[in-house]
């Protein structure tokens, strides 16, 4: 069985219909990229399947794990393994970053009903996923993203994502802002994950990020629906010849 | 009483019962005929005035007279049953080592308090004894502070029992943070209770009030205390409003603090279904350093008011005021918040804010900042907000794994927070937020 299932999804925010019938099957252990113009519907994409309130599937259906994610809050979709790594982390002050972490980990456990972390293990987890990614424990101390560089937010979401240990990491274009020393730690820490039973689907708009982390299949994503699926080269074929084919007209 | 001016609307139950009580219990009343004086000249402002309405702009808000229906009668001395119950008393304060002086509708209870020793330069006594000696210590500042033309004000002077007449000599420490607690027996009864505490110059103090009570008894408090901070010294106060959900409270703190004086004052309202919570502040010292702040949670039908007036009048002064409000149910919040800088304060350095978190569609929160300017030389600032929480933050949260009502939580937590890290004392911010965190457990979290 596939781990995600995404078949004929059309979805609305506020009246107006972004994703016009996407189809999209990934398998575990798979790595795609979604790539595509701005307005195509990429970030649409991603909340959806997060369970973002105003983004309402009017059609079409989404199963992970052979389980129909609309039945599921954003909470429950995340204990049953999706992670969204989010374009633009938000900032939470007056939650500490070790607070965040060990609540979003042991109600993750909790739901799934295994044992909550000790606090012990629980820090020597975080320490060694910290280190790896050159987080400092000086800023796992400070509210969560509260002051933090671009690149230092979007490592932070590597963080989590190496802590919650998802089945299904969806990356919403993860490589906006960010530098290239910055990008290949945030790969580093992305392919340090990659395993048989994971599976990653890489939203970008451009094609640098696929030299880090190369994708197994990538598809064109225009006007709300797939238009065009490949291997990795198509990520450089879009590069040389960009998303004008692909465009009549963009959803605003 | 000039009976030319009696152009009085018709007195309210709760306004002939007060003028009742008074005339009853005014002979019984401990203290000198200066202070019976004091006290027949008080009341006659509020039998002229009335209780306060809607139309008198600081209590707009807060129309107590609409509020009061009745006036309870005067409390009784508490008895064994009462005093017992009050054992368990302050209990909010949890491990916070404190050295407890307790009263049971408002009488001071010597066999529950403790006054053994006293550290060097520290000394306590009640109200009623100081009172009763006549002791000029008490009486030459007895109602100096506390504004007269104010109507709580007034009441609490006419018909104060008890309360706490505590000095701390110059540069003298306490070891303790002092806590005055305040707990109503179960019959519905009315207490006021006038407090005076002076601090002397370089003298360091801590000091906790909690006013608390049952359950289901619409039992009235009237609390006031009279402040003096000495130059060079350095005052933590902390008010806990723990009111039973049927009380209604009036309280005020009047303060003069005097030059280069580190001042902070956190209150923390929880309970009680009507509270008026006054602060008169003066700023009467060059170069002194104050935080005002406070938190509060309101749900159901509860209804706090917080009125404060920060009058800078000696020069160079800086006052941080940061009010947080977590309104749920129907309940509605108050804040007025007025900084005067008087025409001699330059280099007056005044930052005001007011946040309400409103939880639910019929919360409501009022926020009346006021400056008032005289000096040219200034830095003053006020914000005021009022607002949900924050879907966006709540989604990241939730998308994390953390249910809807925990996300919540942690934001709301996140919220006060702001508010209760300016309480120096370690031990009291953490019973604060676990207050807090039990009060979320109890919405559902």
């Amino acid at each position: 069985m596939p781990l995600l299932e995404i078949k004929n999804l059309r979805v609305e925010i506020d009246g107006k219909e972004i994703l016009k019938g996407l189809d999209l099957t990934v398998g575990a252990g798979e790595v795609h990229a979604i790539m595509g113009p701005n307005g195509s519907g990429k970030s649409t994409l991603a909340y959806v399947l997060a369970g973002k309130k105003g983004y309402e599937p009017t059609a079409g259906e989404v199963l992970f794990n052979g389980r129909s994610i609309f039945d599921m809050g954003p909470d429950a979709r995340a204990a049953a393994g999706l992670f969204l790594a989010f374009q633009y982390p938000l900032e939470i002050p007056g939650v500490a970053t070790m607070t965040f972490l060990r609540t979003a980990l042991n109600a993750q456990r909790k739901k799934r009903g295994e044992a909550e972390l000790s606090t012990p293990e629980f820090l020597k987890k975080v320490r060694e996923v910290a280190k790896k990614l050159g987080i400092d424990q000086d800023m796992l101390r400070r509210a969560v993203n509260v002051g933090f560089s671009g690149g230092e937010k979007k490592r932070n979401e590597i963080l989590q994502m190496a802590l919650l240990e998802p089945r299904l990491a969806v990356l919403d274009e993860t490589d906006s802002g960010l530098d290239i020393d910055a990008l290949k730690i945030v790969a580093d820490g992305v392919n340090r994950l990659r395993a048989s039973e994971r599976a990653f689907v890489v939203i970008t708009h451009y094609q640098r990020l696929l030299n880090y982390i190369v994708p197994d299949v990538v598809h064109v994503l225009s006007r709300g629906r797939i238009v065009r699926t490949g291997g990795k080269e198509l990520a450089l074929e879009l590069e040389a010849r960009g998303y004008a084919e692909y465009q009549e007209e963009v959803a605003a | 009483m000039n009976a030319m001016a009696d152009v009085t609307a018709i007195k309210t139950a709760a306004e002939t019962a007060l003028a009742e009580a008074f005339a009853r219990a005014r002979t019984l009343l401990p203290g000198s005929d200066a202070v019976d004086a004091q006290r027949a000249a008080a009341f006659a402002l509020f039998a002229k005035a009335g209780l306060p309405h809607r139309r008198v702009e600081e209590w707009k808000y807060t129309d107590l007279r609409a509020l009061m229906r009745e006036a309870k009668p005067l409390a009784a001395a508490p008895g064994a049953a009462a005093k017992a119950r009050a054992k368990t008393a302050g209990a909010l304060l949890g491990d916070v080592e404190s050295r407890r002086l307790v009263f049971v509708d408002g009488a001071y209870v010597p066999e529950l308090s403790d006054t053994a020793a006293l550290e060097p330069g520290l000394t306590i006594t009640s109200l009623a004894k100081a009172l009763t000696a006549d002791d000029p210590g008490l009486t030459e500042k007895l109602g100096k502070l506390a504004p007269a033309s104010d109507v709580a004000v007034a009441l609490n002077t006419a018909l104060m029992g008890d309360g706490a007449v505590i000095r701390i000599a110059a540069g003298a420490t306490t070891e303790r943070p002092l806590h005055l607690i305040f707990v109503a027996a179960e019959k519905p009864a009315a207490s006021f209770v006038r407090s005076l505490v002076i601090v002397e110059e370089g003298a360091r103090a801590m000091l906790i009030e909690t006013h608390e009570g049952p359950p289901g008894s619409d039992y009235q408090v009237n609390a006031a205390l009279e402040l003096f901070v000495g130059d060079a010294a350095h005052v933590d106060h902390v008010k806990i409003i723990a009111e039973g959900a049927d009380a209604l409270h009036v309280s005020t703190l009047a303060a003069a603090i005097g030059a280069k004086a580190r001042f902070n004052t956190f209150t923390f309202t929880a309970g009680g279904a009507v509270v008026r919570n006054q602060l008169f502040l003066n700023f009467d010292g060059e170069d002194t350093i104050a935080g005002i702040r406070g938190a509060a949670l309101l749900k159901g039908r509860q209804h706090a008011d917080t009125t404060l007036v920060a009058n800078h009048v000696a020069r160079g002064c800086q006052s941080r005021e940061m009010f947080k409000t977590v309104l749920d149910g129907e309940a509605h919040g108050v804040f007025q918040g007025r900084i005067i800088v008087r025409p001699g304060a330059q280099k007056t350095d005044a930052k005001m804010m007011t946040q309400a978190l409103l939880l639910s569609e019929r919360a409501e929160a009022d926020n009346k900042p006021e400056l008032e300017i005289f000096a040219d030389d200034v830095q003053c600032g006020h914000g005021a907000t009022a607002g949900a929480l924050d879907e966006e933050l709540k989604f990241y949260l939730m998308a994390r794994g953390i249910p809807g009502p925990e996300a919540e939580a942690l934001l709301i937590q996140a919220f006060l927070g702001e508010a209760v890290e300016g309480i120096e004392h370690a031990g009291v911010r953490e019973v604060l937020m676990e207050a807090v965190a039990a009060w979320l457990k109890a919405r559902g979290a």
